[in-house]
């Protein structure tokens, strides 16, 4: 008992000791010796960003999404934007490479234009990101959907609506030299390969253009009305692929996937209304938060630029009619702009 | 004997009919009801497009920025209504743009005397960009609540019928009535005839000319209402397509020379109708996108050059102000 009573003792006199002597060393203060040079590393940088073109959900969402991770710590955000047109983009990119800004974040218009380009940018030391849309040429980062993985998934949730109907499907293709469809298509194909009881009765490229995506699937689902389902490959184009499935009386039989950004109006409304049923979401702020990261991460490493390189692929988040009223399965353009 | 001649609208309209019935008895589901009435839909859009441009080329201009008419003002409605403003005041507004837009085309080309080609080109981009540096928050204006019923302008049916084919005739009518029944149009066929000769003769072509833009915007700016009603939104950058050259297509083939003075909606009904149709019986069989362009091309060339050998050109009618 007076053993238990002493150790009870010592403890006790320790913990007050402990009490006295903690403060004390909190107030000198530690230095940590990482922020500084992380700092400096970011001060007065450029980061320059070359989207296929902005006023759509998607690149302005990564354009807010950058600005606010990287300018409070004093980096130039640069903007050019070459409105849909892929020689302006060209144009931008080679005079942004005599610029030398210290990071390109880059959308491709399709996997060849700026290939040469962006590897000409690395060996100026110029670090570059791509994002979503890649190109043949792999730079220090790919921060984007993997479109394979989205063409599966969109695919199998087709072929599974589609049991014990008729297995007619349609494919909406985006345009066909962008890397996102062609990689799509490829997704669609794997899934097709092990169900060879689906029927593809139209295979067709709407161009990004959801006037032309309508006016296809119109046609589509008069020589087919039991079709089961559509595999669509960007929700901005698909508006028009379920204005048609509306117009047929066809929702709800027609089973629309989808994917696109997560932007609230062209995401979950539109699967609230039943225009889509499976929107696959690539989170757009998730993306330019990661693409933040890297930026931060190669400014401060020091490493030179084109000797890393790596991806870092979007976890997808799948947009149903369950989650589709929750605050988190979207995002807001509006929200993220302030 | 009277040498037989065929004018361009008549060859564009036996290749119409040629490949019509070859698909009516190749290609299964073409000839069905439904699919005609689909088919009709998916150029209702271009056809009325057609109708502005064909009122500019008679009076013997071009409008290139149609597109802008058609995708800026009602891109406008469309953001107006979602940013909580009344359907009527947003509709009232784009009205007056589309007028002022059209009014100062007009007036570039007829006071001006800016060649119509560059002014409508340079408008055009004017027009597109302030919609997208001041009007819209988005490239794709969104639907909203506010629009409701508006949409019927063009989805379902009247009377059975798709409205967007509903508005296209209507449109057709409207058209037609103005070149056909009314001095304006008289007016419009005598200056694309000899414009010159009209000023002469005491046409006030000046005004006429600026009616004729501000007409053209107004249709446009209709054709993309109807568009925007269709697809539940208005993609603004439809500006960036080729929209344009199949207008210009729809018209020239329908047999509407670009020297001016010529045709009518009967042309650009038939023009409408060959796009149409070789669009609806290229997606039918499921033809690549490449595939779909190089089958357009070719066929269009077929007929523009049929026209150069039947109508080889002379010296009267090389000194209309071809473009």
């Amino acid at each position: 008992m007076k053993r238990v009573i002493r150790t009870a003792k010592i403890l006790v006199a320790t913990l007050g000791l402990a009490a006295i002597a903690g403060p004390a060393l909190a107030q000198k203060g530690l230095d940590e010796p990482f922020q500084k040079p992380f700092k400096e590393a970011l001060a007065g940088k450029t980061v320059a960003y070359v989207p296929v073109a902005m006023n759509f959900d998607l690149t302005e969402g990564w354009y807010a999404g950058l600005k606010k991770e990287l300018e409070p710590f004093g980096v130039k955000f640069e903007i050019r934007d070459p409105n849909w047109n892929t020689n302006a983009g060209a144009q931008a990119v080679t005079s942004l490479i005599s610029e030398k800004p210290a990071v390109m974040v880059i959308h491709n218009p399709d996997v060849q234009t700026y290939a040469k380009l962006l590897q000409r940018a690395e060996n100026e030391g110029i670090y570059v990101i791509q994002i979503n849309m890649g190109s043949a040429y792999r730079s220090s980062a790919f921060v984007g959907a993997n479109w394979i993985e989205i063409g599966e998934k969109d695919t199998e949730a087709v072929v599974k609506a589609c049991q014990g109907k008729s297995n007619k499907i349609a494919i909406v293709q985006g345009a066909l030299s962008a890397a996102a469809s062609a990689y799509t298509l490829k997704g669609v194909e794997n899934v097709l390969a092990k169900h060879p009881e689906i029927k593809v009765v139209s295979s067709q490229a709407a161009d990004w253009d959801a006037a032309k995506a309508k006016a296809i699937t119109q046609t589509v689902l008069k020589q087919n009305p039991d079709l089961c389902g559509i595999v669509g490959f960007w929700d901005g184009m698909d508006i028009g692929t379920a204005a048609a499935v509306k117009e047929a009386g066809l929702t709800g039989k027609v089973f629309v996937a989808t994917s696109g950004g997560g932007e609230r109006k062209g995401a979950c409304e539109l699967v609230k209304s039943g225009a889509f049923d499976l929107n696959l979401s690539y989170d757009v702020p998730t993306q330019a938060a990661q693409m933040a990261g890297t930026i931060k991460w190669l400014l401060s490493s020091g490493a030179k630029a084109g000797s890393v390189k790596g991806s870092e692929y979007t976890t997808l988040i799948p947009i149903t009619k369950e989650n589709a009223d929750s605050q988190t399965a979207c995002w807001n353009l509006s929200d993220l702009k302030k | 004997m009277k040498r037989f001649r065929f004018s361009q609208q008549e060859i564009v309209f036996a290749v119409f009919a040629v490949l019509f019935l070859a698909f009516s008895i190749f290609l299964r589901g073409f000839l069905t009801p439904e699919n005609m009435l689909t088919l009709l839909q998916n150029v209702a859009v271009l056809g009325i497009l057609g109708l502005a441009m064909a009122i500019v080329v008679i009076g013997r201009g071009i409008d290139i920025s149609l597109i802008a008419a058609l995708a800026v003002p009602p891109g406008l409605v469309l953001q107006m209504v979602q940013d909580g403003h009344s359907l009527t005041a947003s509709l009232l507004t784009a009205v007056l743009l589309t007028i002022a837009f059209g009014l100062i085309n007009g007036w570039l080309i007829a006071y001006a005397e800016v060649p119509s080609l560059f002014a409508t080109l340079a408008t055009g981009l004017l027009l597109a960009g302030l919609g997208q540096a001041a009007l819209f928050q988005l490239d794709v204006v969104q639907w909203s609540d506010g629009m409701a019923g508006f949409e019927r302008l063009g989805q379902g049916t009247m009377l059975g019928i798709p409205s967007s084919i509903v508005m296209f005739a209507i449109a057709c009518i409207v058209v037609a009535f103005l070149l056909r029944r009314t001095r304006w149009g008289a007016y419009i066929y005598a200056i694309g005839d000899n414009p010159y000769a009209a000023r002469v003769t005491g046409i006030p072509s000046r005004p006429i000319i600026v009616l004729q833009y501000a007409v053209a915007a107004l249709i446009g700016c209709f054709a993309g209402l109807v568009m925007a009603a269709s697809v539940n939104s208005m993609p603004t950058r439809i500006f960036n397509s080729t929209l344009i050259y199949d207008v210009i297509l729809v018209v020239v083939l329908g047999g509407i020379g670009l020297s001016g003075g010529r045709g009518g909606v009967l042309n650009v009904i038939i023009g409408t109708l060959l796009i149409g149709t070789m669009l609806n019986g290229m997606t039918i069989m499921d033809i690549s996108y490449a595939g779909q362009n190089l089958i357009k091309g070719v066929v269009l060339l077929l007929a523009v050059i049929t026209d150069s050998f039947l109508n080889p050109r002379n010296e009267e009618t090389a000194q209309q102000g071809d473009i």
